[in-house]
């Protein structure tokens, strides 16, 4: 398990990373390397360049500004683990990077990767769905700001640019009422989904959901949000049956494959329990 | 527990801390891949990507032309020196480079030869290999069906059946299946699973061609015989067992998966042979887990026979045993199905019949004897899956029906229905040790609560009886050569000691346990007496440690030879006391006058006289050897009781609770078997719930790397709850019967019970291992008890 | 071959060497220093026998490339008993018989170490989850997190007593 040879940069800012990277072409990011370097170990993948942008300054941060929570694209699994922001207003994110992987993986591991990688097996862009995040991407002519739901486009591919460098996440900031839950089926501890469900919701003064975004794991080939679940929780309240319909609507639209992890069938399943349980966890939460 | 010593001395029953530790714990222990030669070259593996395909051709020309690949080696370089196949321990042989076929997934295809580990990866990528793949056969039963390819013509077979072994009196059993009131019968597999020890294999070949000396360092348990095979299988070549010095560094866990010889420990040898520099070759997790030994792989079918009470009267089991591409099993010669036939476990059966046929596939050879004393796991797991299945037939508590059915403490020495003399045994008392610790009848009225509110919660109870420490000469040989072990004791004039012996720890501790079992003999502190193994330049000669034989057949070597160097010692006090050695008394550490206990010489003074004051006519020195014959074999044995609660909607379990009871004779030390026990428990969760090599239809692994082989972490792994009662073997010189293995193979049945339990009033009888939440799901579904979307 | 010049410390030794941008950190550590305390089990960052501290947080350093280090701090289990005196987990795994073939045991107290900084008196609970990278194939981890819990016993006691 040893990677091909590459030539490899470190570029201390944005600009000198995104001119580098005009100028390979070929060129592969790293920021944590918790998905690059496994692909590069096996062969699976041999670029020619890597770009190391983990030593760039000030792009990694847990903020609340102007309407937005901002993550910094560099920012550590286990910065989110130990933020209290994180903690105290936005435990989807909580949920979600305590289940990624293992504590010393978490360490490295960033936000940004785990997003760019376009993979439906990591947990962030499910829970990024259900936030209805932003995903800020800068490139040679400055930034765009792709809506989550343009950004995951296929197996393994996201909106990114060749030329682009995911560098920040917005998220609208948490509103009064509203709640989040992150489940994860897993075989055992630190492993991908099985299933996974991602629930952001917020109420209002009637107790109905007002907003809701339901995000799935690793049931479609690329990252999907569950929008006919979405549709019939929307604007209700949530009775037992409406959260059972929910839960039926998301099982049923998800698309995943049989492998080792389960057969479509068992997935699906999962899915309308997982769905079930993250809503009602939301719900608790949206005090 | 027996403790007669001071803590100072440690001998038997003092939880010493160990004496190996302080080199693990600080980065110091040296490990083969910590072994590092001058002028080094590092040797990687091309495998093939098909379970069975033509080679066409080797194209080495690209791989050669980087610079720092120095040689690749194929199978057709190694025929020219007759060294492209070798023997099995099972009389079987095996390729160690294909000259024309690949028979499984990740098969060693030529080797590369470089200068740095990356250079030789590198080298391995680029190598292109021309295959023509053929239809592989992956399921037992099909290969032993008629349209089948014949996948070892050069076995001179006409199929692919390899052998068939019975025990038992078939007629017998027969008729008293016939004239049973109650049959109950399953059929069940034991997974193909993989030791999946922490370090991987390795080895550095280091060849010596001025003198034609070879040093072989290696992940070995079996050091002697790795020795005494090599010089069987490559005498032809020039090694010779004299010039042949295999050394077995610390071991990052063996479980039975570091006895075979693999393929790439032999192209090292030769590559360090052909080209006269030290080689290295070190294994990486998905070459291991793809291409060495598996484990297990038994289909079994189950029958037993009772009267409608459920007293157990005959037992007959027909097993197909699913060997890969070739029998490369790592057990006696005489026992190709191991001992399974331990299979009428803790019950007093009047007949039993136990039939096996194995069987070729395109999978890889094996197998070995995953912290299992040669197929005692299979065999447990299906006898004391049946006893629960027995016990739901009949309508009795499963733990009530055992209680019925075991032998009793007053038949013990026992001979079973398949051959076997068990030496002693308290099975009641452990049963009954584990249902008070764990609360059992408490359990099961609220497990009738839950039933009633639809919850599921289940208890499992494994009453399990081991077969350990081959082994008896007149039985046991591996290759011929016998299955003694051996200790030799070298006590110095100040009265520190250096012992060394054939077996080999791989975390078993034996530094801390040989060196108390000889404290106890001979009264030395343990702290003074260092263990060393695993040189075959001067370690005695032994077969190794597993199948749990270490305590029965090294610590009992350990005893006698103490034993031997005391009854000297009696000698040189008479002599410095001057009486006869009959008024001599022993207490550990001196010889005494009876009556008058002032008069002593400790063993200190007396060894310092055999340097320095012998008695005429004795032979100075203070040293003894003893190769151990064990009269018999060990039964260890044990009561588990698991109990789980399980999540209908996704049919996750969870273990609430796990008692352990283990009985294994004598305690050498009490803190060591505990964590042997906690240890096996964990590796027997693993196959029970989690671990199995899954293959496709063409007969490729699909999870051959830990990110889907699944070894539980500290979150699967529950609290264990262990605990002891104590039967010392009769046979055994200090009583002790080897613990390692128990709980490994007590575990999987226990567990299984327990889900099985779970689900029994939904019409659930029986489910394989690994039982996982997807398997429950589904038996849920096909009961009703949750739908499908 | 190019390759890239780095500054690592190690065990509070500063090393100024060129190496391929390719090699991972666990080799760099192992076969250019000759610290082979830290192992090598899985290669897929799953068990945990590599992991390492770098920057005072563990990693598995057969997922780091060498060069990714440069500039920074690494301490491996050679530089965890200061003094001559073993450090609280070390005397810790000894004492609650925590490891067996030892394999994984570096790598094990090296993530320890990481989890009581930040949670100095963990649930056994917490313990088993801050473990949960680090595969061991011999403990049943039980006796591990008994280790753990006698080293975060033994650094507040102290803790408590001022020096």
């Amino acid at each position: 398990m040893i990677p091909q040879s590459f030539q490899y940069e470190a570029p201390a800012t944005l600009a000198k990373a995104l001119s580098l990277l005009q100028q390979y072409g070929d060129a592969k990011i790293l920021s944590g390397g918790h998905s690059l370097i496994p692909m590069l170990k096996l062969r699976l993948a041999t670029p020619e360049h890597i770009i190391d942008i983990s030593g760039i300054k000030g792009l990694s941060y847990i903020k609340e500004q102007g309407g937005y929570l901002k993550i910094g694209a560099l920012t550590k699994e286990s910065d989110l683990e130990e933020s209290r922001t994180i903690r105290t207003r936005y435990p989807i994110l909580m949920d979600a990077a305590k289940m990624i992987a293992d504590p010393s993986v978490r360490n490295l591991a960033t936000i940004g990767g785990n997003l760019a990688h376009g993979d439906a097996a990591n947990d962030h862009p499910a829970v990024m769905l259900a936030l209805r995040a932003e995903i800020i991407a800068t490139g040679p002519n400055g930034k765009r700001n792709i809506p989550v739901d343009e950004f995951f486009l296929g197996f393994f591919t996201t909106a990114l640019q060749p030329d682009e460098i995911l560098t920040e996440i917005h998220i609208p900031v948490k509103k009064a009422k509203t709640g989040g839950a992150y489940l994860k089926l897993e075989r055992k501890v630190g492993d991908y989904a099985t299933a996974g469900v991602a629930v952001q919701l917020t109420k209002d003064d009637q107790g109905h959901i007002a907003q809701i975004g339901i995000g799935l794991t690793n049931v479609s080939a690329a990252p999907m949000r569950a929008s006919n679940a979405e549709a019939v929780l929307k604007g209700k309240s949530p009775t037992d049956e409406l959260i059972a319909k929910a839960a039926l609507a998301a099982a049923r639209e998800c698309d995943p494959n049989a492998d080792l992890r389960g057969t479509v069938e068992y997935k699906r399943a999962m899915v309308k329990t997982l769905t079930e349980r993250a809503v009602r966890l939301a719900l608790k939460r949206a005090k | 527990m027996f403790c007669n010593t001071s803590k100072e001395i440690s001998g038997l029953g003092h939880g010493m801390k160990r004496k190996e530790d302080a080199r693990f714990l600080q980065g110091k222990g040296n490990y083969i891949d910590d072994i590092k030669l001058p002028g080094m070259l590092y040797m990687d593996i091309v495998r093939s990507p098909y379970a069975y395909a033509k080679i066409v051709n080797i194209d080495a020309s690209k791989a050669l032309a980087i610079p720092g690949v120095l040689a690749v080696i194929t199978g057709r370089d190694l025929e020219k020196y007759k060294l492209h196949w070798m023997p099995t321990l099972m009389s079987d042989t095996q390729m160690v480079l294909p000259t024309d076929t690949v028979m499984y997934y990740a098969q060693e295809v030529c080797v590369v030869i470089a200068t740095e580990r990356y250079i030789a990866a590198d080298g391995v990528a680029a190598v292109e290999v021309e295959y023509e793949p053929m239809k592989a056969v992956v399921d037992p039963f099909k290969a032993l069906e008629k349209s089948a390819p014949v996948l070892r013509p050069d076995k001179g077979k006409t199929d692919n059946h390899i052998w068939h072994w019975e025990a038992g009196d078939r007629a017998a059993t027969d008729k008293a299946f016939e004239k049973a009131d109650v049959v109950v019968k399953e059929q069940m597999y034991i997974p193909r699973i993989h030791v999946a020890s922490i370090e991987t294999c390795g080895c550095v070949a280091d060849f010596q061609p001025v003198g034609g000396q070879l040093t072989l360092y290696m992940t070995t348990q079996a050091p002697h015989a790795i020795r005494t095979v090599l010089a069987l299988v490559a005498g032809h070549v020039g090694l010779s067992e004299e010039r042949i010095r295999v050394i077995s560094p610390d071991i990052g866990g063996g479980f039975g998966g570091k006895v075979p010889v693999y393929p790439g420990y032999v192209c090292a040898v030769a590559a360090s042979v052909l080209i006269g520099k030290p080689v290295k070759w070190i294994e990486d997790r998905m070459e291991n887990l793809q291409a060495d030994s598996f484990a297990r792989d038994y289909h079994i079918t189950c029958e037993l026979a009772a009267t409608k009470e459920g007293r157990i009267q005959a037992l007959r089991f027909k097993t197909i045993a699913d060997h890969g591409y070739a029998d490369a099993q790592a057990a006696p010669s005489k026992f190709p199905a191991g001992l399974f036939s331990i299979c009428t476990g803790s019950y007093d059966f009047n007949t039993a019949f136990t039939e096996m046929d194995a069987v070729y596939t395109n999978k890889a050879p094996g197998g070995v004897a995953y912290r299992c004393s040669f197929r005692v796991t299979e065999a447990v797991h299906a006898i004391e899956r049946m006893v629960d299945r027995l016990a739901l037939e009949v309508g009795k508590d499963p733990a009530k029906l055992r209680m019925e059915n075991f032998i009793k403490k007053d038949q013990f020495p026992y001979k079973s229905a398949l051959g076997w003399e068990y030496d002693s045994g308290d099975y009641h008392t452990a049963l009954k040790k584990a249902m008070d610790t764990i609360g059992y009848n408490k359990l099961r009225k609220e497990q009738a609560e839950k039933r009633k509110r639809g919850e599921l919660m289940g208890i499992g109870i494994s009453s399990f009886t081991e077969i350990v420490g081959a082994g008896p000469s007149r039985q046991f040989d591996i290759l011929g050569i016998k299955m003694f072990d051996s200790a030799e004791i070298r006590v110095h004039p100040t009265g520190k000691a250096i012992a060394r012996f054939g077996t080999k720890s791989q975390g078993q501790g034996h530094e801390t346990t040989y060196a108390q079992i000889i404290a106890q003999e001979l009264g030395i502190p343990a702290a003074h007496i260092e263990v060393e193994e695993g040189d075959t330049d001067t370690a005695p000669y032994g077969l190794g440690t597993y199948a749990s034989r270490s305590t029965p057949v090294g610590g009992a070597a350990a005893a006698m030879a103490a034993r031997k160097l005391r009854d000297k010692a009696r000698k040189i006090a008479a002599y410095l006391l001057e009486v006869s050695e009959e008024d001599l008394e022993w207490e550990p550490g001196k010889f005494f006058v009876k009556g008058a206990p002032e008069k002593a010489k400790t063993i200190q003074e007396i060894v310092f006289a055999a340097y320095t004051n012998h008695p005429p006519g004795m032979e100075a020195g203070f040293e003894a050897t003893h190769y151990y014959d064990p009269p018999n074999l060990t039964f260890p044995f044990g009561s588990y009781i698991c109990v789980v609660d399980i999540d209908k909607e996704t049919g996750e379990i969870k273990i609430r609770r796990f008692v352990a009871i283990d009985d294994c004779g004598n305690i050498i030390n009490p803190m060591i078997v505990q964590g042997q026990v906690h240890g096996g428990l964990t590796q027997g969760l693993a196959p029970a719930m989690y671990e199995e090599f899954i293959y496709d239809d063409d007969g490729n692994l699909l999870n051959g790397s830990f990110m889907d082989y699944l070894v539980p972490t500290a979150v699967e792994s529950p609290h264990w709850e262990t605990g002891h009662t104590i039967t010392p073997s009769p046979h055994h010189p200090i009583g002790a019967k080897g613990v390692g293995e128990s709980p490994t193979v007590g575990a999987p049945p226990a567990i299984a019970n327990a889900i099985v339990d779970a689900l029994s009033h939904l019409g659930v009888t029986h489910m394989d291992i690994p039982i996982t939440p997807q398997k429950v799901w589904k038996v849920l579904k096909e009961k009703g008890v949750v739908k499908a979307v | 071959m190019s390759t890239k010049k780095i500054t690592v410390t190690v065990n509070g030794t500063s090393h100024s060497v060129e190496v391929e941008p390719r090699l991972l950190l666990v080799h760099f550590i192992r076969e250019n220093l000759n610290l082979t305390g830290t192992h090598i089990g899985c290669d897929t960052s799953n068990c945990g026998a590599c992991t390492v501290l770098l920057n005072g947080r563990s990693v598995k350093s057969c997922t780091v490339f060498a060069v990714q280090a440069n500039g920074k701090n690494i301490k491996t289990i050679e530089g965890m008993a200061e003094g001559g005196a073993l450090h609280p987990l070390q005397e810790g795994f000894k004492e609650e018989h925590g490891l067996q073939c030892g394999f994984c045991t570096p790598g094990m107290i090296m993530r320890c170490a990481d989890l009581l900084e930040r949670n100095p008196n963990p649930t056994e609970e917490e313990i088993r989850w801050g473990i949960s990278g680090n595969l061991c194939r011999c403990t049943g981890y039980n006796n591990i997190v008994k280790a753990v819990q006698y080293a975060a016993k033994k650094m507040q006691e102290a803790e408590a007593v001022p020096a």
